[in-house]
């Protein structure tokens, strides 16, 4: 069944590491949905958040393959696990005096931070799990969205679900 | 001699060393005896370096000649090959090799110069991003752009090269590196925190499970592969074939890990391979799948091979489990571990009407050809070689219909004997492959079995036979045709040539009315050609011409190269076609 996959990767903190693994899902003719990257509590080790799709066979094989890699320290479907997973985004949307306050009424209820505002348009920085920010997308587009920037999913396994 | 670091050339400050005298030293520590190498300008300061080592230096005439000669040195020894070339196309030069190497499990190191790393991402003359380019078909590769690195990085490439399952690693040295100088620090040992492959063994548990599949079987059939030669477990193997009595099909890169001579042996399996180890295969209710990968070329279509079996896969690589066909017990284990503690408990079976069932096929359907008078037949040239060596020549090809033919008519006892381009099927393997085999078994008989086609894109190796006194033989089965396309053609393709034919287009018509063109027609004249490179060459076109002619050419001292020349008009049987089953298995 094809289905979402959060996979978490630790990896040494090298140039090119990056293009090993992106390389990786391209020559196998996988997909990624998201890639974020970045050092963790230890400086030497990156941290990569892959969600890839695909059934369980794919991702057996991507599990695998990425393991092959001389570089890659540890991989874990995290999906397979109780987890929390966070996106980041920032989105600019065409607002003037009166849509303002109904967008920042919109920001609220997401528990978004309006960054930025100018006379017609404001900068809304929201972070959390796919759907939330597809749900505030949602309610922003009726008013004109100019622009999206977006990290992809990072994620850990919850250590509450284990003790 | 640079394996004493004081007395290298380089430095003024006690122990100090340049770039280039640290990797040869490196390379010294290492083991490594022979080097394949093209020098340029990234790369001559390590050559400068290599004429004071102790290191045999081979000369090929192009990157490509050289890389495969370091796979036939390493596919015949067992140790890792090591190759060098210069940056931009030298470097560029070595990919089909490295991904040949990656294909096959080859252990093979590959160092090339790169340009300063001043000048790195600016265009510089021959420059090339290597590393970006060679990253998916590596095991592993390096940019050292520290020279206090080189020891670490040699010593971990030869580790990740030759371990778990051995693939290449290419490692790239830019100029001001290897000009650089500082105080080396060799060390001893290597750790590599995420890659930790000695560890991979079967439990005690999953051994149990395996024994006791067998037990249940009563149609048992083991499927051997490379990874048996990899992990030099043949004898295990053997012990293990001969106390169950388990019948053995072997892959292409298995040739040899059991005798094929042997009564208990089923040849060749897949699309090329006999047609009762095909049919085994699909009459089996336990496959022992030991040190394969489920290649295409063996399955053919994925769901009905092995339908009727339970599948036990065996393989040092955890990616290779499941990967295309789901084991019923999946294993990752070093093979020859897992062999030792299966001959430990299993016991003889009696798989007597299975093995009866086997013969029938084996009786009815032979590897077989309809020989005839007047014409030297491709595998007849075989068969007479094989006779005439007796059986124990180190044998190399390119690729194509004489490839398959040497597989299925030159049977081997022995691993290690079989030079070929197996996964990649890379044309120009042959000669470049059994010059490298030369320079680990001296003494021994190398015959590069190639086409006319295949010979072709390595022809220039004559010149590093000659130069080197490399007694490498050479048997050209020529048919004017890239044989085993004009096969497909003929059978799927209503005999349309498509850019097929490879001799002279002014005697084509000749070809299409004769099954044999008259002797001035062949193109090119490769004894001319041999005779350009100073070796020693005839060609054979009567039938009663040919043994002679081997005669001449394996008790010759130095290097030959006899053209045989062979109708275009064989077709390699039996055959299954692409992505269909051994119940479409075709044998006429």
């Amino acid at each position: 069944m094809t289905q979402k996959h959060t996979i978490s990767a630790l990896v040494e903190n090298h140039f090119g590491v990056l293009c090993r693994v992106a390389g990786l899902f391209s020559s196998r003719g996988f997909n990624i949905d998201s890639l974020s990257v970045g050092e963790t509590e230890d400086p030497s080790i990156s941290r990569m958040t892959i969600v890839v799709g695909g059934d369980d066979s794919v991702l057996e094989q991507v599990v695998k393959q990425l393991d092959r890699l001389i570089d890659v320290i540890r991989v874990i479907d995290i999906t397979q696990g109780a987890f929390v997973e966070r996106e980041l985004m920032l989105v600019k949307v065409k607002a003037d005096t009166s849509t303002r306050a109904e967008i920042i009424q919109i920001a609220e209820v997401f528990r978004a931070h309006i960054v930025d505002v100018c006379p017609r348009s404001m900068t809304i920085e929201v972070t959390g799990k796919n759907d939330k920010i597809q749900a505030i997308i949602g309610m922003l587009s009726s008013f004109g969205i100019e622009e999206i920037a977006r990290t992809g999913t990072v994620a850990l396994l919850r250590d509450s679900a284990t003790q | 001699m640079a394996s004493n670091p004081q007395t290298t050339a380089s430095g003024s400050t006690p122990g100090e060393m340049s770039g280039a005298d640290i990797l040869v030293e490196s390379l010294i520590r290492e083991g490594v005896e022979v080097l394949f190498g093209y020098p340029g300008g990234a790369s001559m300061e390590m050559h400068q370096s290599l004429t004071r080592s102790n290191i045999q230096v081979v000369l090929c005439r192009h990157e490509q000649g050289e890389i495969f000669a370091a796979e036939g040195y390493a596919k015949a020894s067992g140790k890792v090959g090591v190759c060098m070339a210069t940056s931009g196309p030298g470097a560029t030069n070595l990919v089909t090799g490295l991904a040949d190497a990656k294909m096959d499990s080859v252990p093979l190191v590959a160092i090339t110069g790169q340009v300063s790393t001043a000048v790195i991402g600016r265009d510089a003359f021959q420059e090339t991003p290597i590393i970006e380019v060679t990253r998916q078909i590596t095991k592993h590769n390096y940019l050292v752009d520290r020279i206090e690195d080189i020891p670490r990085v040699v010593k971990e490439a030869f580790f990740i090269a030759s371990s778990g399952r051995p693939g290449p690693v290419l490692v790239d040295i830019p100029k001001n590196v290897q000009q650089s100088v500082c105080v080396p620090d060799f060390p001893e040992t290597v750790s590599i925190r995420s890659y930790t492959p000695n560890q991979l063994h079967a439990s005690r548990a999953q051994i149990q499970e395996v024994a006791q599949a067998i037990l249940e079987s009563k149609r048992p059939l083991i499927y051997a592969g490379g990874g048996i030669v990899t992990a030099d477990a043949s004898e295990e193997l053997r012990e293990f074939a001969r106390k169950t009595r388990i019948p053995v099909a072997q892959t292409l890169m298995g040739l040899g890990v059991f005798p094929q001579t042997d009564p208990q042996s089923l040849q060749m399996l897949g699309m090329h391979g006999s047609v009762y180890a095909n049919y085994a295969i699909n009459h089996a209710d336990l496959l022992l799948a030991f040190g394969v990968r489920f290649d295409d070329r063996v399955t053919g279509k994925l769901e009905e091979f092995c339908k009727h079996g339970r599948i036990v896969h065996i393989d040092i690589d955890p990616s290779e489990i499941n990967k295309n066909k789901v084991a019923h017990l999946p294993i990752v284990s070093d093979i020859k571990y897992a062999l030792q503690e299966l001959n430990s408990i299993v016991v003889p079976g009696d798989y007597q009407v299975w093995c009866d069932e086997i013969e029938t096929w084996r009786e009815k359907h032979p590897f077989t050809y309809k020989d005839v008078e007047d014409v030297i037949l491709p595998q007849y040239a075989i068969e007479m070689l094989y006779k005439m060596t007796d059986g124990k020549a180190i044998i190399s090809t390119g690729v194509g219909q004489h490839q398959m033919w040497a597989a299925q008519f030159y049977p081997f006892d022995e691993p290690r004997r079989w030079l070929t381009s197996g996964g990649l099927g890379a044309m120009g393997f042959g000669l470049p492959a059994a010059l490298g085999a030369q320079l680990a078994f001296p003494d021994a008989l190398v015959v590069d079995i190639d086409g006319d086609g295949s010979f072709a894109m390595n022809v220039q190796e004559l010149a590093t036979l000659y130069a080197e006194k490399i007694p490498v033989k050479t048997m050209i089965l020529n048919n004017q045709h890239l044989g085993m396309v004009v096969q497909w053609e003929d059978r799927f393709y209503k005999s349309n040539r498509g850019h097929t034919f490879i001799g002279d287009p002014e005697a084509a018509q000749a070809h299409e009315d004769m099954n044999i063109p008259p002797s001035h027609a062949i193109f090119p004249d490769y004894v001319a050609i041999a005779k350009g490179f100073r070796v020693p060459a005839e060609r054979a076109e009567r039938k009663e011409d040919l043994v002679p002619a081997i005669d001449r050419m394996i008790s010759s001292n130095g290097p030959y190269l006899l053209d045989v020349v062979v109708p275009y008009q064989e077709h390699v049987l039996p055959m299954i076609p692409s992505g269909m089953t051994f119940a479409d298995i075709i044998t006429e």
